[in-house]
C-alpha cells in the first residue's frame, strides 16, 4: 500500500509497555510523531520518586521519558492537575471502577486535552496504547467508543495495538496509515506484546502490572471516598483538591471521628513533606523522643486530641517508654 | 562551583529546587524552547531523579546532555539546545 502524504500524530504514552509499542508501530510507518504524558498527581512511580526512590535505595526511572528517549521522539509533559480534572475525579459521569478510578471519565477528559493538542499542533489524528479487552471498565468495544465520541476524536484516535478489531479510522482510510501494518492484539494476556516487543527490538519496558495509578489502589480508594463521604455528612462540598490528594498519597490515616483525622508521615521525607501542609491544621510531634510528624485536621474533642497523641506516641522511638510528652502546635489553625 | 568536567558557560540557567518530577523537566523544556540553538541551559535541581531524566529527555528531544553533576543536595545539569 502506499501512504498518501507524510502524516503526523500524537500519541498518548505512559511507559508502558502498550504505549511504547504503539509508539514503535506508529513511528515505523514514517509518521512525525509528538509523545504527550499527562500528569495528574495520581502516579505512583512519580510519588515513590517524590519520597526518594525505593526502599532498596533505587530511583525509578520516568518510563514515558525512557519511552521517547529509546524511540527518539519527541515528548511533552502536560499538567492536567487541576480543578477541573478533580471535579471529573469526584463527579464521573461514567462511574467508577473496583476502587476510585473512573478510568473512563479519566480516559475522556484526557483525551479532550490531546485534541485540543492535536488541532494546535496541525496533527492528523490521535494514538493510545489501549487493547480491546484488556482492561474491564475503559477498554471494553462500546466504551472505546464512548472514549472517541465524547472527546470529539470520532475518526480521529487510533489504537495501533488493537486496530484490526476496530472500525478504520480516518487515518487509516485515507492511506495516512496502513492498516495492514497495525495489530489485531486483544485480551489481558501480555504474551503478543511481547512477541511484537521482540519484533521490534523493544528490549525495556516495565513489568506489565496493571497501571500504576492511586485511583486503582483499595487502600488509596477508602481515603479518598473517606475525605468525600465526611465532607458531604458535614454540610461541605463534596470536593478535592491538589493539597488533599498530595495527603492521601503520605503517611498513615486515622480517621479519628467525624471531625478529625490525623495522618502520620511514615518516613522521613513524608514527615518533611507533612510540614509543607501545617497551615490550618494541627502539628503534633514527640517533645522528647525521635518520631513523625503528624497533622491533624479538623475540630478533635479533646479525648480524640488524646487518642491522636497516643498514635503519634506509639509509632515514635518513645513507644516503650512509660510516658511521652506530645507537643500539639495550631497556631495556624 | 567545581565542577568535575568544565562545562560551558549557560545563557541561561533556572532554578528547579524543591520541585518535583516531572516539572525539572516541563520548566527545562519550557526554557530550551526559548533559546537559540547551540546555546546552553543549566537546570539547579533537587529532585534526584534528574540524573536519570535530562539524559533520556535529550536524546527525546534531540537536544545534547552535557553532564549531570551532584552538589549537596542539589543537582546541576546542563543542556546544549540541539539544532533540529
Amino acid at each position: 500500500m502506499t501512504v498518501a502524504r507524510q502524516a503526523k500524530a500524537i500519541g498518548l504514552i505512559s511507559g508502558g509497555l502498550d504505549s511504547t509499542l504503539a509508539l514503535a508501530l506508529v513511528r515505523r510507518q514514517g509518521i512525525e510523531v509528538k509523545a504527550v504524558n499527562f500528569y495528574t498527581g495520581l502516579c505512583i512511580t512519580e510519588t515513590q520518586r517524590r519520597k526518594g526512590g525505593r526502599a532498596d535505595g533505587t530511583i525509578p526511572q520516568n518510563e514515558a521519558l525512557r519511552a521517547a528517549a529509546d524511540l527518539e521522539v519527541e515528548v511533552e509533559y502536560v499538567d492536567i492537575s487541576g480543578k477541573d480534572y478533580f471535579e471529573m475525579l469526584v463527579h464521573p459521569r461514567w462511574g467508577y471502577g473496583a476502587n476510585a478510578n473512573p478510568c473512563v471519565d479519566c480516559r475522556v477528559f484526557m483525551m479532550r486535552r490531546a485534541r485540543e493538542i492535536m488541532e494546535a499542533e496541525g496533527a492528523d489524528f490521535i494514538f493510545t496504547g489501549e487493547v480491546l479487552g484488556q482492561r474491564p471498565k475503559s477498554q471494553r468495544r462500546d466504551t472505546l467508543r464512548i472514549i472517541e465520541r465524547e472527546s470529539g476524536l470520532t475518526g480521529r484516535l487510533l489504537r495501533p495495538l488493537t486496530a484490526k478489531l476496530l472500525e478504520p479510522t480516518v487515518a487509516e482510510t485515507e492511506g495516512l496509515v496502513d492498516r495492514a501494518r497495525l495489530e489485531d492484539i486483544s485480551g489481558r494476556s501480555r504474551h503478543r506484546q511481547m512477541a511484537l516487543a521482540e519484533e521490534l527490538g523493544i528490549a525495556d519496558w516495565p513489568q506489565p502490572a496493571g497501571g500504576c495509578c492511586y485511583l486503582t489502589d483499595e487502600a488509596f480508594a477508602r481515603k479518598f471516598f473517606d475525605i468525600l463521604d465526611t465532607r458531604e455528612a458535614a454540610g461541605q462540598a463534596r470536593a478535592l483538591d491538589k493539597e488533599d490528594v498530595i495527603l492521601l498519597s503520605t503517611g498513615r490515616h486515622f480517621r479519628l471521628s467525624p471531625r478529625a483525622k490525623l495522618v502520620v508521615g511514615r518516613t522521613e521525607i513524608e514527615n518533611l513533606m507533612l510540614e509543607h501542609h501545617v497551615a490550618g491544621r494541627a502539628r503534633l510531634e514527640a517533645r522528647d523522643a525521635l518520631g513523625p510528624i503528624a497533622l491533624v485536621e479538623g475540630t478533635p474533642t479533646w479525648e480524640e486530641r488524646q487518642l491522636a497523641a497516643r498514635i503519634v506516641a506509639r509509632y515514635g522511638k518513645g513507644k516503650d517508654l512509660p510516658q511521652v510528652a506530645i507537643k500539639w502546635r495550631e497556631e495556624n489553625v | 562551583m567545581n565542577l568535575p568536567t568544565p562545562m560551558p558557560a549557560p545563557v541561561r540557567t533556572i532554578d528547579t529546587s524543591g520541585k518535583l518530577c516531572p516539572f525539572p523537566i516541563v520548566e527545562a523544556a519550557r526554557a530550551v524552547k526559548a533559546m537559540d540553538a547551540g546555546a546552553v541551559l543549566c537546570v539547579i535541581a533537587t529532585d534526584p531523579g534528574i540524573a536519570l531524566d535530562m539524559p533520556m529527555w535529550c536524546k527525546a528531544t534531540k537536544n545534547e546532555h552535557l553532564g549531570t553533576f551532584r552538589e549537596g543536595v542539589a543537582f546541576r545539569s546542563f543542556v546544549r539546545k540541539g539544532r533540529r
